[in-house]
C-alpha cells in the first residue's frame, strides 16, 4: 500500500465534522424553508401554521401532507410584484455582469501583459478593495452620489452641467455600486486565465499576419474563455439576489427579488410567501450553480 | 511585430483607470472623515470631531464591540472548520458522499446572502433557539468556513505530497506526519483563512440582519440603519476606523504569507499564484 493511501483514512475523518455542521447548518436550513414555504400563513409569532408535527404519530401526518397547501407559489405566480421583482432581477444581473465584463477585461489583460513582479502588486492592489467592507464601499459611493457631492461639484466647477444632476436613487448608481463592488470578482479569474496563457500562440498568430484585434479575437479571447465563464457565473448568481446595493443606491420604484424577499419577510411578516419566492429564487439559480460546479471541476482538473 | 504583447498604452491606461476606480472612493471617504464640517461635502479643515463623536455613541461602540466578538468566534472555529474540509478534500481522495460534501462547501460561496441568511433564521426559529450572539456566530461560521477551505485546500494541492510520503517513509504515522510537516507548511495559510473569516464577518450585513435578536446589533446593521436615514459625517469616521483595521490585518496576513515564500510557494490569497483560488470561487459580498 502506498503512502499516499495510508494517509487517506485518517484525512477522511477529518471530513466528520465540517459534513456534520455544513448539513446542519446549510442544508437542513433548506428543508425548513421548503417546508415553510408549503404552509399557511398566520398571524402568530412564528407567523406561520406548523405544516406537520413529527410526534403526531403516521395518521396526522398523512392527514398534514393532504393539507399541504402550494398556495403561496400559486400567489408568486399571479402577484405582478413578484414577476417583475423577478423579471428585473436577471436583468440587472445580465446588464451588470455584461458591464462588468466589458470593464474587467480590459483591466485584467492590462495585469497579465506587466512584468512577472508587477503582475504580484498589481494583483494585491485589486483584492484589497475587496476585503474593506462592503458596506463601507457603497457608503462611500453616496458620499460622492448625493445631491451635492463630489462629483455634482465637479461637474458644475467645469461647467458641464448648470444644475445638479439627481445620481443617488438611480439605476446609474446602481449600476456604479455593483460593478464596483463586483469587480474584483470579475478580474480575478479573468486574469487567471490571462496570465497563464502561452504568449507563443499569440506570437504565433501575429507572425502569420494577423491584425492586433484578430490575434485578440482569434486567439485571446476564445483561450480566455474558462475565465470568463467563471468571472460571470462569479458576479451573476450573486447579483441575481443583491439586497444592499439597489436598497441603498436605486429608487424604490421598482425592486429586485432580493429587497422584495427582505420586505416580505421583515416588513409584511409573511414568511411562507417569503420561503415560496426563496425556493424559486434557488431553482432559478441552480442552473448557473450547477454550471458554475462544472466548470469548477474542470478547472481543477486542468490544474493539476 | 512583438510588440502587440508587450505593455502598450492601452494596457496601462486601462490598469490605471481601474485602480483609480476602485481606490478613489475609499480614500475620498478617509479624507472627508477628518472634515470638521457638518455637511459631507463641504470641507471645513482638519478635525477628529467625528470621531469623538463615534466614541460617545454608546449604541454605535456596543455594535462594534459586538461585531469584533462575532468575528472573532466565527473566524476562529470557521478556520478549524474549514481547515478540516480542506485536508479532508485534498488528501482523502474518494470517500462516501464526497461529492455533496464539496457542493455545501462551495455552494455558500456564491449563494445570495438573503437565501442563506433566511433559510438560517427559518431553521433557529424551529429550534427555538435565542437570536443573539451565538446565533450570528454560527452563521458567519457556515459562511465564512468555506472561503478557509478554498484557501487552505489551493495551499494544500500546491504542496508536494513527497515530504508527507518522506515522512511517514520514516515511520510517522499519517497524523503526526500531517501534524510535524504538512501543518507549518500550511500554517501561512491557515493564518490568511482566519483573516479572511474575520473581515467577511465584520463586514457582513444581510446574514446577521436575519440571524441577529433585537438588542443585539453588529456594526453593520447599524451603519446601514444610520445610512438609510441619511448621510451622517461620523460615518465616515466609523468606516475609516474600519478600513484601517482591516488594513492591519491585511498587513498581518501579508506578512504570514512572506514568511512562507521562503519555501518559493505562496500561501496567501494576496499572492498571485494563488490566481486560482479566486475562479474556483470566492464571493462576496457580502
Amino acid at each position: 500500500m502506498s503512502s499516499r493511501r495510508i494517509f487517506a483514512r485518517p484525512a477522511r475523518f477529518a471530513a466528520i465534522v465540517p459534513y456534520v455542521w455544513m448539513a446542519l447548518f446549510f442544508l437542513v436550513p433548506f428543508a425548513f424553508v421548503l417546508k415553510i414555504s408549503l404552509s399557511q400563513t398566520a398571524i402568530a409569532q412564528p407567523p406561520y401554521e406548523p405544516v406537520f408535527d413529527l410526534t403526531a404519530g403516521w395518521e396526522a401526518l398523512k392527514a398534514a401532507f393532504a393539507s399541504l397547501s402550494v398556495d403561496n407559489f400559486k400567489l408568486l405566480g399571479s402577484d405582478d410584484i413578484y414577476v417583475f421583482a423577478y423579471v428585473r432581477s436577471l436583468t440587472v444581473a445580465i446588464t451588470a455582469t455584461a458591464l462588468l465584463l466589458l470593464i474587467g477585461y480590459p483591466i485584467a489583460y492590462g495585469m497579465a501583459r506587466l512584468p512577472k513582479r508587477w503582475q504580484a502588486v498589481a494583483m494585491v492592489l485589486v483584492i484589497v478593495p475587496f476585503w474593506t467592507s462592503f458596506l463601507i464601499r457603497i457608503y462611500a459611493w453616496i458620499n460622492i452620489l448625493q445631491h451635492d457631492g463630489l462629483l455634482n461639484q465637479i461637474l458644475l466647477a467645469l461647467h458641464l452641467v448648470s444644475q445638479p444632476v439627481v445620481w443617488l436613487s438611480t439605476d446609474t448608481a446602481m449600476y456604479i455600486g455593483i460593478v464596483y463592488s463586483y469587480l474584483p470578482f470579475m478580474i480575478l479569474p479573468l486574469y487567471a486565465t490571462l496570465a497563464k496563457m502561452e504568449p507563443a500562440l499569440e506570437e504565433a498568430a501575429s507572425d502569420l499576419g494577423a491584425p492586433p484585434w484578430q490575434v485578440f479575437w482569434l486567439v485571446t479571447f476564445p483561450l480566455s474563455l474558462p475565465g470568463v465563464g467563471a468571472g460571470v457565473l462569479l458576479c451573476f448568481i450573486p447579483i441575481v439576489g443583491e439586497f444592499v446595493i439597489p436598497d441603498l443606491l436605486a429608487g424604490s420604484s421598482s425592486l429586485m427579488i432580493g429587497q422584495t424577499l427582505w420586505l416580505e419577510f421583515f416588513t409584511n411578516k409573511d414568511w411562507p410567501v417569503a420561503s415560496a419566492a426563496a425556493i424559486v429564487l434557488l431553482v432559478v439559480l441552480l442552473v448557473p450553480l450547477l454550471l458554475y460546479e462544472r466548470l469548477q471541476k474542470r478547472q481543477l482538473e486542468q490544474g493539476r | 511585430m512583438r510588440k502587440v504583447f508587450r505593455l502598450s498604452r492601452f494596457n496601462i491606461a486601462s490598469l490605471a483607470l481601474g485602480l483609480a476606480f476602485l481606490y478613489l472612493p475609499i480614500l475620498i471617504l478617509v479624507l472627508y472623515s477628518f472634515n470638521a464640517s457638518r455637511l459631507v461635502t463641504v470641507w471645513g479643515g482638519w478635525s477628529l470631531r467625528w470621531y469623538r463623536e463615534f466614541f460617545n455613541d454608546r449604541a454605535m461602540i456596543e455594535a462594534a464591540w459586538m461585531s469584533l466578538r462575532v468575528a472573532v468566534a466565527s473566524a476562529t472555529i470557521a478556520t478549524l472548520l474549514g481547515t478540516l474540509a480542506a485536508v479532508a478534500l485534498s488528501r482523502g481522495e474518494r470517500f462516501r458522499g464526497r461529492t455533496l460534501f464539496s457542493s455545501m462547501l462551495y455552494a455558500p460561496l456564491v449563494m445570495p446572502e438573503v437565501i442563506t441568511g433566511l433559510s438560517l433564521l427559518l431553521l433557529f426559529v424551529a429550534l427555538n433557539a435565542e437570536r443573539g450572539f451565538w446565533t450570528v456566530t454560527i452563521a458567519h461560521t457556515t459562511l465564512t468556513m468555506c472561503f478557509v477551505a478554498v484557501v487552505v485546500q489551493s495551499r494544500l494541492g500546491s504542496l508536494d505530497r513527497s515530504l508527507e510520503e518522506a515522512a511517514m517513509d520514516l515511520g510517522c504515522n499519517p497524523v503526526r506526519a500531517f501534524v510535524a510537516v504538512t501543518l507549518p507548511l500550511i500554517a501561512p495559510a491557515i493564518v490568511a483563512g482566519w483573516m479572511l473569516a474575520f473581515t467577511l464577518s465584520l463586514d457582513d450585513l444581510v446574514i446577521a440582519s436575519f440571524t441577529t435578536g433585537p438588542g443585539s446589533a453588529t456594526l453593520p446593521i447599524r451603519i446601514y440603519s444610520e445610512v438609510r436615514l441619511g448621510v451622517k459625517p461620523e460615518i465616515n469616521a466609523i468606516c475609516t476606523l474600519v478600513i484601517a483595521l482591516i488594513a492591519v490585518v491585511i498587513v498581518i496576513a501579508s506578512l504570514a504569507s512572506k514568511l512562507s515564500s521562503s519555501q518559493g510557494e505562496s500561501a496567501a490569497p494576496l499572492e498571485p499564484s494563488d490566481g486560482h483560488v479566486w475562479c474556483s470561487g470566492t464571493t462576496r459580498h457580502s
